[in-house]
């Protein structure tokens, strides 16, 4: 007897189980397909190439009217099932219909997820789901400079993007995690796609907010992040995830979770009820990618078929479906103690490789640029293959058994030529292979030729590198100590390709550079953090966690965790108020010790570092800011009290000092910085053991630099002498600013003069014209860096210097 | 069957961060990594106490802020030269929020 099947929406794992049923059972069934699109089944992951103009909507059509004929379905698409039945085993159609089945199928696949922002129900704000999404989208390319935004950096909201790139719209994609498709790709793997799609033309923001949707006269006109940027487009496009559409399901009580709950023969709560697809819940598990989907629909057709079957979930892996971005994801690559990663970079490629091995089998895998070999790796991740007779050359695939070990030159050989190597002299990669061929074989040749590394010197390591990877075995280099394990380059190396390459994040640092990590360690992460944000100070934005304690926390730690706190005190000026002000909070919290520095300044030692931010409040109160005496950053500038009160003084030289701090206070420095101002040769101020320190004198002012008065003792070194005070700011801004722009990390500014020569420097700040450039980089800086970060901590990140959790009270009970 | 208990959002800590939780018997870390892994481990270094807390989370390791010693954030080991380890607890993420064995209490108690 021929039984009725109900199948609610033809999406594409219905539509393969209907195959699937019809091969088994060709005449067994009567079948009724509703659909709420008014159309059949048509591949739904194709809408991308839809979109992007690359295929038609007939070529995605998977069952064509006559297929449905042939198979005897009666298709009622464009029309919804209101309501189920179980007991009378019955589904009541939009119109009021009543249809009798044996078996009913579910398959009513996902809602896209729409954020409940103010301004959602826009017109022109739509998701990514259907035909009618995609038209609206397509539609959009033909109206001249036309702007779209997407929200959602994932799978599909990336798709949508790069369609509409194709399509010649404006598009930028707004994503609130820190790098793209964060569930599928480790940061590398998300730096480099969010490189390729820029180059599409596609803006990325990551780690963005969006606050809400602005509209004018019913329609969308811009998004609005939280921080205030307003990005103006004619169409949003909302790809931030689905949920399965369980809405039916619950109504007609079945069990529901996250999904309709089914068994691994894929039926429901009820006997006669099976459900498949993006609807379901299996074990917990949902559904978004079409190889489970396919698996089910096989169940499906064998329970209805009355033959044994059983779904099993197995592992799957994400394509990107975006022209010229080739990437490959599978598996678990989460980090932990019994895994192991293998890492490949190749910087002149573009190619990002991983590999997660735990107990010599691969468990997951991340590829970009190159996923040549990704169906040999996901093989071995779903065979569980043992690996540990090819581990060594594993990365390379299976076409490459026994090869040479990784060049530790590559990231040099790998730079263009015209990527700049001195930036002293402005010389590139090219000149300098150029010289080498012209037959500059040695470091001393290439200098007096080309000039590059014969300024400060600091490129060096870069020319060495250059002559190695040209003269191959002729040239041996000088071994220079690396960064740390992370990689082979040395911290000049690093600085100079952060500059010449525009590298502005870590992952652009870490792929570019070929780390040999996959985030960097405590060594270098402070040091590029460091790098970076003196290098683009607009563009990078500071990372606290890879950043010292003392740095994050803003106060010093103490070796029995407790914290130091030292307010700032302009020049070493104080008044009673401030005094008052500092015995009231040192009272207030149990502060054990109180200590003046050599700076001329009062350290509050022993505070508790859940305490910090209060402390902090209450010297803001009374018009204190943070004194940075933590910071790699312009310490304190000391004072003597100069003319105002001395009879020796020449200068104002407390004055001087004031301003001096008041310019440079905030700024980060590859090591601390402090200064000092004497009002005259006698010198109480000790101005001449100072990184940077002013002698005040009866025709003016001795600005010296790169003293030192600790591990090494080392008297300043004369730099000018100047008239006037906006001259001593103007030359001592400009010094601080060319040593942050130039020197290793930790290196205090009299390692670094020693190493780049004084004379360079002098010749770096005399020139007016680069005196000028240096102060005025140092002012935008600053523009994001002078400010008080008590404040700012006391006010936005107060609660994370408390516990989480108190479990006390709780053990006692 | 292990009792979990709620101690917060997980994005209360910062990817590569830690905080603290108070118990009775001394502070408890936990650690979140750049792929939203928790492990919970003692606050207090090996070596002269030093909160693992504030230290520089890399992979699914941190770095003592006090002499930089490294320990892995799932055994507790110290890496390379150091040697020593720090007790850990097993924590977990349901559905972002960040969960403690209960247990854990009570074997800290009896440690």
């Amino acid at each position: 007897m021929v039984k009725k099947l109900v199948v609610i929406g033809a999406g594409m794992a219905s539509g393969r189980a209907l195959e699937e049923l019809f091969a088994k059972d060709p005449e067994g069934w009567d079948v009724t397909l509703f659909n709420a699109e008014p159309r059949g089944n048509y591949n739904r992951i194709m809408l991308s190439p839809v979109l992007s103009g690359e295929k038609t909507f007939d070529e995605i059509v998977t069952h064509t009217a006559e297929w449905y004929e042939e198979n005897g379905v009666t298709c009622r698409f464009g029309e919804k099932v209101v309501a189920i039945d179980k007991e009378a085993k019955t589904v009541t159609a939009e119109n009021g219909d009543v249809l009798a089945y044996d078996k009913l199928l579910m398959g009513m696949g996902s809602n896209p997820f729409i954020i409940p922002l103010p301004g959602h129900d826009l017109d022109g704000v739509i998701a990514y789901r259907d035909l009618e999404d995609t038209n609206a989208m397509i539609a959009l390319g033909d109206k001249p400079e036309a702007k779209a935004v997407v929200i959602g950096g994932g799978l599909l909201g990336l798709e949508a993007a790069a369609g509409l790139a194709l399509r010649g719209v404006d598009v930028t994609v707004v994503h609130i995690m820190g790098h793209l498709m964060e569930r599928q790709l480790d940061e590398a793997a998300g730096y480099l796609l969010r490189k390729a799609l820029t180059d599409k033309g596609i803006k990325v923001m990551c780690s963005a907010n969006s606050k809400e949707i602005v509209g004018e006269d019913g329609k969308v006109k811009a998004l609005m992040l939280d921080d205030g940027t307003e990005l103006p487009c004619d169409l949003l496009v909302m790809a931030v995830g689905i949920r399965p559409n369980v809405a039916l399901g619950q109504a007609a009580e079945l069990a529901v979770g996250k999904g309709i709950r089914v068994d691994d023969q894929m039926v429901t709560s009820d006997e006669n009820i099976l459900a498949v697809g993006e609807c379901v819940e299996h074990n917990g598990a949902i559904f978004g990618l079409v190889a489970p989907l396919y698996d089910q629909a096989k169940v499906v057709a064998s329970t209805l078929a009355g033959e044994e079957a059983a779904f099993v979930q197995k592992e799957v892996s994400t394509k990107l479906k975006v022209t010229g971005c080739d990437l490959f994801s599978a598996g678990d690559f989460a980090d932990g103690e019994t895994r192991e990663d293998i890492v490949f970079r190749d910087p002149a490629r573009g190619v990002y490789k991983r590999l997660v091995i735990e107990e010599n089998k691969v468990i997951g895998a991340v590829m970009y640029g190159d996923t040549a070999d990704s169906n040999w790796f996901f093989g071995m991740i779903k065979d569980g293959t043992d690996i540990s007779d090819m581990r060594e050359t594993l990365i390379f695939g299976p076409a490459y058994q026994g090869g040479e070990p990784l060049d530790p030159m590559a990231a040099v050989a790998a730079l263009p030529d015209d990527a700049e190597i001195c930036g002293c002299n402005g010389v590139c990669k090219g000149d300098i292979v150029a010289a080498i061929k012209d037959g500059a074989n040695d470091l001393g040749a290439i200098r007096a030729t080309t000039k590059a590394s014969a300024s400060c010197g600091t490129c060096t390591g870069l020319v060495e590198q250059v002559l190695g990877a040209t003269l191959g075995d002729d040239f041996v280099i000088p071994t220079e100590q690396p960064m740390c394990g992370c990689t082979d380059l040395t911290h000049e190396d690093v600085r100079r390709l952060i500059k010449s390459q525009e590298l502005k994040s870590m992952p652009a640092v870490w792929q570019e550079l070929g780390w040999k990590t996959t985030c960097g360690c405590h060594v270098c992460r402070p040091a590029l953090n460091f790098y970076l944000l003196a290098d683009w100070p607009l563009e990078y934005a500071d990372d606290p966690q890879s950043r010292f304690i003392n740095e994050r926390k803003h106060a010093n730690i103490q070796k029995d965790g407790t914290y130091s706190v030292v307010p700032r005190m302009w020049g070493g000026m104080t008044t009673p108020d401030e005094l008052r002000a500092i015995a009231d909070a040192a009272d207030k919290y149990n502060v054990p010790t109180v200590h003046v520095t050599g700076g001329q300044r009062i350290d509050l030692l022993g505070v508790k570092g859940e305490d910090l931010p209060a402390i902090w409040a209450d010297l803001n109160k009374a018009g204190m800011v943070s004194g940075h005496a933590y910071a790699k950053g312009l310490r304190t500038v000391k004072t003597c009290v100069g003319r105002d009160h001395c009879r020796f003084g020449t200068q104002d030289s407390t004055g001087l000092g004031i301003q001096l701090e008041k310019k440079l206070w905030g700024s980060w420095t590859p090591h601390k910085v402090k200064l000092a101002v004497s009002g005259c040769p006698r010198n109480c101020a000790e101005a001449t053991c100072k990184d940077i320190g002013v002698v005040c004198v009866d025709s003016g002012y001795q600005l010296g630099v790169a003293g030192a008065a600790g591990m090494d003792v080392k008297e300043t070194e004369r730099l000018a002498d100047l008239t006037t005070e906006d001259e001593v700011l103007e030359y001592a801004t400009a010094f601080m600013q060319l040593y942050r722009e130039n020197a290793k990390y930790l290196d205090r500014p009299y390692k670094w003069v020693a190493k780049v020569g004084l004379d360079w420097v002098k010749e770096q700040v005399e020139d007016e014209a680069t005196r000028k450039a240096l102060v005025e980089r140092f002012e935008i800086s600053q523009s994001v860096y002078r400010k008080d970060p008590w404040a700012e901590h006391a006010e936005t990140k107060a609660e994370t210097y408390a516990p989480i959790a108190n479990l006390v009270q709780e053990a006692a009970e | 069957m292990s009792d979990w208990i709620d101690i917060g959002p997980l994005e209360a800590i910062a990817p590569r961060g830690a905080r603290v939780v108070k118990t009775a018997f001394g502070c408890v870390a936990v650690f979140r990594t750049a792929k939203d892994e928790v492990y919970a481990l003692d606050n207090a270094c090996p070596h002269k106490q030093g909160p693992l807390a504030e230290g520089i989370v890399h992979g699914a390791k941190v770095t003592c802020p006090l002499h930089n010693w490294v320990f892995d954030l799932e055994t507790g080991h110290a890496q390379g030269a150091d040697e020593g380890q720090v007790a850990t607890y097993p924590a977990r993420v349901e559905e972002g929020r960040v969960l403690l064995d209960v247990e854990f209490l009570n074997n800290r108690t009896a440690a």
